[in-house]
Parts: structure tokens; sequence; C-alpha cells
């Protein structure tokens, strides 16, 4: 057993974890503050990288003003998502409700294409590829970068769960009727949960844009997001930053050992095992909150 | 005037619980069945092949979801995958020289069996849990599928289908393949049609609508979720089979991959739960429009001498794909066998609306 080397694994498992973590927390973000499964954030992922490289390579705008601008435009479309489609659903049953996000996607993912094309493009961060060795072990600078992304909102957004609004949007989730009659405005606090996912989307979708490149793979991410999201419970941020480094360290460390035995291309089945496990041995994750249903 | 109801009394519970109990839904039922016989007399066989033989079959297929989902209320994201297991298992037999019939069987029990498994799923969990869970089984087969070259036929990862035959008849022609897959259709509606009117689908109906309350009401909602799955597993198997020998011709792990579970699920949402004409209309509209729209857009962009690039084309049927899921979900989120259902209403009595009930 290579100690070094295993622990160059579950490092850099660790890290790309932060990073699932990151898309991660705007599935949470929405299911905290509304109850709604957000399947939708694989496409927005994917718009908001896209956004970000029109502006800053098509429109020539310096990468510190196109990705905040590009958060502006994607919080604006996070409230429209709200308004126009989420609103009129609010109460009915989750099938329906997942089909809609479903849809989303489908089209966000249509559309971006549609409007830019397929081919992968280069976000072009600037951060070196350049190795960094901690003693012997080998890391990634950007997987780096990604990672303390991830912490700073994760930092932000507990702060910004106890902070009024914050408690609003979590009343919201525990009772939309129960919040309406003490006068919180749902939708209004609903949308704001949708607008803060899609900013946190164009944050994954830079770092991971960097990672593997700007193309329609980014959408994929979801199984990977889902997985973390329920693996940590799906209404708890700190489950989705600490189960991200568990998925990433299990799935870089077992892919490793399983991969000479399977012929490669473990990864996938590792998350979805994980995800399998996880529902069907504790649903509500190892940090959510576990409801108690009533006849 | 449309529907008419004078004359028509129910005095006793046989005759209310008549599978159909307007005789114009009746009539009509009867008079697509007849356009269903004479289609390939009727239709250019290009649109008999590349439109209404997958309609069918899909509408078969969507049916079968719609009893886990719309009936018994399991939500069900891996149903492509069960689909695939019936394809293969079946392709697998048939080459090795089962009768098709058989081999259709095989194909579906074999659904049946791995069907059941996701149902395990829906025992311990439900609602969007379940969802992810039959999403995350779905990518387990996709990966079974892509890994094992032994299911799916070699490095090239595609399996030819051996000529169908059916009854010792060799089907090859066009007219016949549509007949095969206008028959399966029909015999799933008839089984989806008198599935209401059965304990069976009554006890599936109580589990949706709570599981906890049939408990207390002595259905056993163990037994009827996993009969449930089974039962649509074995529709999507044979659905599966059929979709490879008579339309693809060639299976691929592509062919049953979760975009078309979520299609699947797509069209009976669309289509509305619970409503087996809402499954035609649904999976017309998601197999069909995006299509339609994508030749439109290109004939209208040629009309006015505007050029759009192939990819930008290639990309708008999802795109279209997406908004009208949306669209619809927007408009009636039970789907358009409801809106089918308010029409039928407001024509039942038109026009004495003064005696709607």
């Amino acid at each position: 057993m290579d100690w070094i080397f295993l622990s160059e694994l579950a490092i850099n498992g660790a890290l790309t974890g932060l990073l699932y973590s990151l898309f991660a927390i705007g599935l949470v973000l929405i299911y905290k503050a509304s109850s709604v499964p957000n399947l939708a954030q694989g496409g927005l992922t994917m718009l908001g990288a896209y956004v970000v490289v029109a502006l800053s390579h098509d429109a020539g705008l310096p990468l510190w003003l196109a990705i905040p601008l590009a958060a502006l435009f994607m919080f604006a479309l996070g409230f429209g998502i709200e308004r126009v489609a989420l609103r009129r659903l609010a109460g009915r049953p989750v099938v329906m409700i997942l089909m809609l996000t479903l849809g989303l996607d489908i089209f966000l993912r249509g559309t971006t294409l549609a409007i830019w094309g397929g081919t992968s493009r280069s976000m072009e961060l600037g951060v070196s590829y350049d190795p960094l060795f901690l003693g012997d072990i080998f890391i990634s600078r950007i997987h780096l970068v990604g990672a303390a992304v991830a912490i700073g909102l994760f930092v932000a957004f507990m702060l910004f769960f106890r902070s009024r609004t914050g408690i609003k949007l979590r009343a919201i989730a525990d009772d939309y009727t129960a919040s309406w009659s003490v006068g919180i405005s749902v939708e209004r606090g609903v949308g704001l949960s949708w607008a803060l996912a899609s900013v946190v989307a164009v944050a994954a979708g830079v770092i991971w844009g960097e990672v593997q490149g700007v193309d329609q793979s980014l959408s994929l991410l979801l199984l990977k997001g889902l997985t973390v999201a329920v693996l940590g419970g799906l209404d708890s941020i700190l489950g989705a930053v600490i189960a991200g480094i568990i998925l990433g360290i299990i799935e870089n460390v077992g892919a490793d050992f399983i991969d000479p035995l399977v012929g490669g291309g473990s990864r996938e089945l590792i998350v979805a095992a994980v995800l399998i496990l996880t529902v069907m041995i504790r649903p509500h994750g190892l940090f959510g909150r576990h409801d108690i249903e009533r006849v | 005037m449309f529907y008419r109801l004078s004359g028509v009394h129910h005095a006793d519970y046989i005759s209310d619980s008549r599978m159909f109990k307007v005789p114009a839904d009746r009539n009509l039922a009867v008079f697509f069945l007849i356009i269903g016989v004479a289609a390939p007399f009727i239709i250019p066989s290009l649109y008999l092949n590349s439109y209404m033989l997958p309609w069918l079959i899909w509408t078969a297929a969507a049916l079968g979801l719609n009893l886990v989902t719309g009936w018994a209320g399991q939500l069900h994201l891996g149903y492509a995958a069960v689909m695939a297991v019936g394809a293969y298992s079946a392709i697998h037999a048939a080459k090795f020289g089962v009768p098709w019939e058989f081999a259709l069987i095989i194909g579906g029990l074999a659904s049946s069996v791995i069907g059941s498994l996701f149902a395990f799923a829906a025992l311990r969990v439900k609602g969007l849990y379940l969802a992810l869970t039959t999403l995350a089984m779905q990518f387990v087969m996709d990966w079974v599928l892509t890994h094992s070259p032994a299911i799916s036929g070699g490095s090239h990862a595609s399996l030819q289908s051996p000529t169908l035959a059916l009854l010792g008849q060799d089907i090859t022609s066009d007219a016949g393949y549509y007949y095969v897959a206008f028959g399966w259709c029909v015999l799933v509606t008839i089984f989806m049609l008198n599935l209401k009117r059965t304990g069976l689908g009554r006890a599936l109906v109580a589990v949706r609508e709570k599981d906890f309350a049939a408990a207390i009401l002595g259905v056993n909602s163990f037994y009827y979720k996993i009969l449930a799955f089974a039962t649509s597993s074995f529709i999507a198997g044979v659905s599966g089979a059929l979709l490879v020998a008579t339309f693809f011709f060639l299976a691929a792990p592509e062919q049953f991959s979760v975009n078309v579970s979520i299609q699947v699920l797509a069209m009976v949402i669309v289509g509305g739960l619970g409503s087996i004409i809402g499954s035609y209309f649904g999976v017309a509209l998601i197999l069909l429009v995006p299509g339609l729209v994508n030749g439109l857009v290109a004939a209208g962009s040629e009309a006015i001498g505007m050029q759009i690039n192939v990819e930008t084309l290639a990309h708008i049927p999802n795109a279209v794909y997406g908004a009208l899921i949306v669209v619809i979900l927007l408009i009636e989120p039970l789907g358009l066998g409801k809106l089918y259902g308010n029409i039928r209403e407001y024509l039942m009595v038109w026009p004495f609306d003064q005696l709607r009930k």
C-alpha cells in the first residue's frame, strides 16, 4: 500500500468533492427555502458559464467585470423563473414540480446550445496550471481555488440564513400557508432563493468551466450534485460541504480500486451507488431534517 | 349534442361499471380503432413507419409508466432502463432461437424482475427521494449496459435484431410492423381501460392517495406497489423489445439512456397523470412537435432568406421540447387529458349549459 499515493488521491478527491459541493449548494438553497427539488441546476450552471464566456471573450470585457455582470443577469433570471414558472405550480404534487424543473433544464440547455453552439470553449481564468507540491503530494491549483470559493459561499450562506431574510426563507420552507399568515411574502422569498441559486450556478459554472471546458457536459454534474445534496441532507448547507468532501474521497479512492477490476469508468457507478445507499439507509442524509409524515 | 346523454340510464351496478358509460365515447373508440386498422391503406408508408409506429409503441410504453406513476403514484425516473432490460433479453432470446412470441414474453418477464427491484426503493421512500433513487438506478443500468459487451453486443455496443416473426409468419413489410405495434398498443390500452374497473385499479388509487391510509383500510400497500412496478415493467419490457424489433432494428445503449426516461415521464405528465387518452396526446406532442417545429424554423428561415447555422438548428428541437413541458404544465398541470376532459364536459351538455351538474 502506497500511503503517499493514497493520500494524494484522497486530498484531490476532497478538493474535487468541494467543487461538487459548489454545485450542490444551489440545489440545497432552493430546497431549504421552498422545499422544491431543483433539477434545473445543471442547465443554470451551463448557462452561467456560457454567459461569462460570452461577456468576457465575445464582448471583450475583463473577467472581474464579466463575472459580476453574469451573476446579475442570472440573479434576474432566477427571479424570472420563479415569477413565470414556479409560482403557478406552488402547492402542486412534487411530481409536477419535478417535471417542471426537468423541462426547464432541457429548455435552458437547448437554448444555450442553440445560441452559442456546442463546441467546447475555455474559460481562461488565468489560474496557473502548474501543479502545487505539498511535500510529495501533487495538488491542482484550480481545484484549490474552487474549494476556496465553495467554502466562502458556505460561510456566506450560513451567515445569510441567520439574517432576517434568511429566517424568512426557512419559515417558508417549513410551511407556505403559515408563512403567508404571518405576513411573509412567500413569492418573493422563493424568488430570492432561485435568484441566489442562479448566482451560485455562475460560480459553479466558472470553476467547472475552467476545470473541464465550457460545453454541455457541465449539465451532467446534476447526478453528482444531487448525490452530494442528498447525502448531506437536502436542507443542510453544512451537509452539502461535508458530503461533497466525503463523496469526492470515496469516488477518487474507490475508482482507483474498482477501475482495474471492471476496466475503467466506475466513477458514475460509485456515485449512483452512494445515492442509492444513502436513500435506502438514511433518506434525510447526514445533517438533514427528518420529516415526520402524518396520515 | 355531440355526446348524446338522453336515454342513457344506468339502473344497476353492472351497467354503471361499464367501460364506456356514454355511447358516444364507445363510438369514438370504435371509429379510431377502424382508422387504426385501415391506416396502412390510407397513410403513406413513410408517415406510417416514421410517425405512426413509434407513436403507438411509445404510447404503450407511456401507458405502462402511467400505471405506476399515474395510478399507483410512484415516481419512476428509470423507466428507460427497464425497457432496455426487456429489449436486450428479448433480442438475445430471439437470437438464441426462441420463437419471437416467447422471446417477447421473456423480455417482459425479465423486465418485471428487474423492475421489481425498483419497487424495493419504493417500499422505503416515496416522492422526491424515490425519483432520485430510480434515477440513480437508471445510471447503474446504463453503466452495466455500456460496460458489458456480452449484453450490449461486442465492441460496437450495438445488437442487430433478428427478423421479427409472429405465429410462423416473417414480418418484414411496413404494414406488418405497423400492425404489430398497433396490436400491442390496443392490447395495453384495453388493459388500462379495464384497470379502473377492477379491484386492482382501486387499490392502486388508494395507495396513490395515501399509502398509510390505504394500509389502515386493509389494502396491502407493499404488495400493490410491487405489483404496480412489476406490471408496468412487463409493459415496458415488451414495448422496448418491439421498439427495437420494429423501429430501430438495432439495439444500442443510447436508445435507453436517462434522457429517454425523462422523455417518457414527460409524455405521461404532459398527457396527464392517470389519463389514458392523455397518454396518446402526450406522446404525440413530445415525439412529433419538436421535429415539426424544427422543420418549420428551417423552412421559415429559408423563406425569409435568413441564414441559421446548422448547430442552432440542431438544438432548437431540444429547446422547444423543454419549453413544451413547461408551458403545458403551466397551462394545465393535469395535462392534455384534462384539457380533452374539459372540452368533452363542455360538449356533453352543449348547447344546454344550464344542465351542467
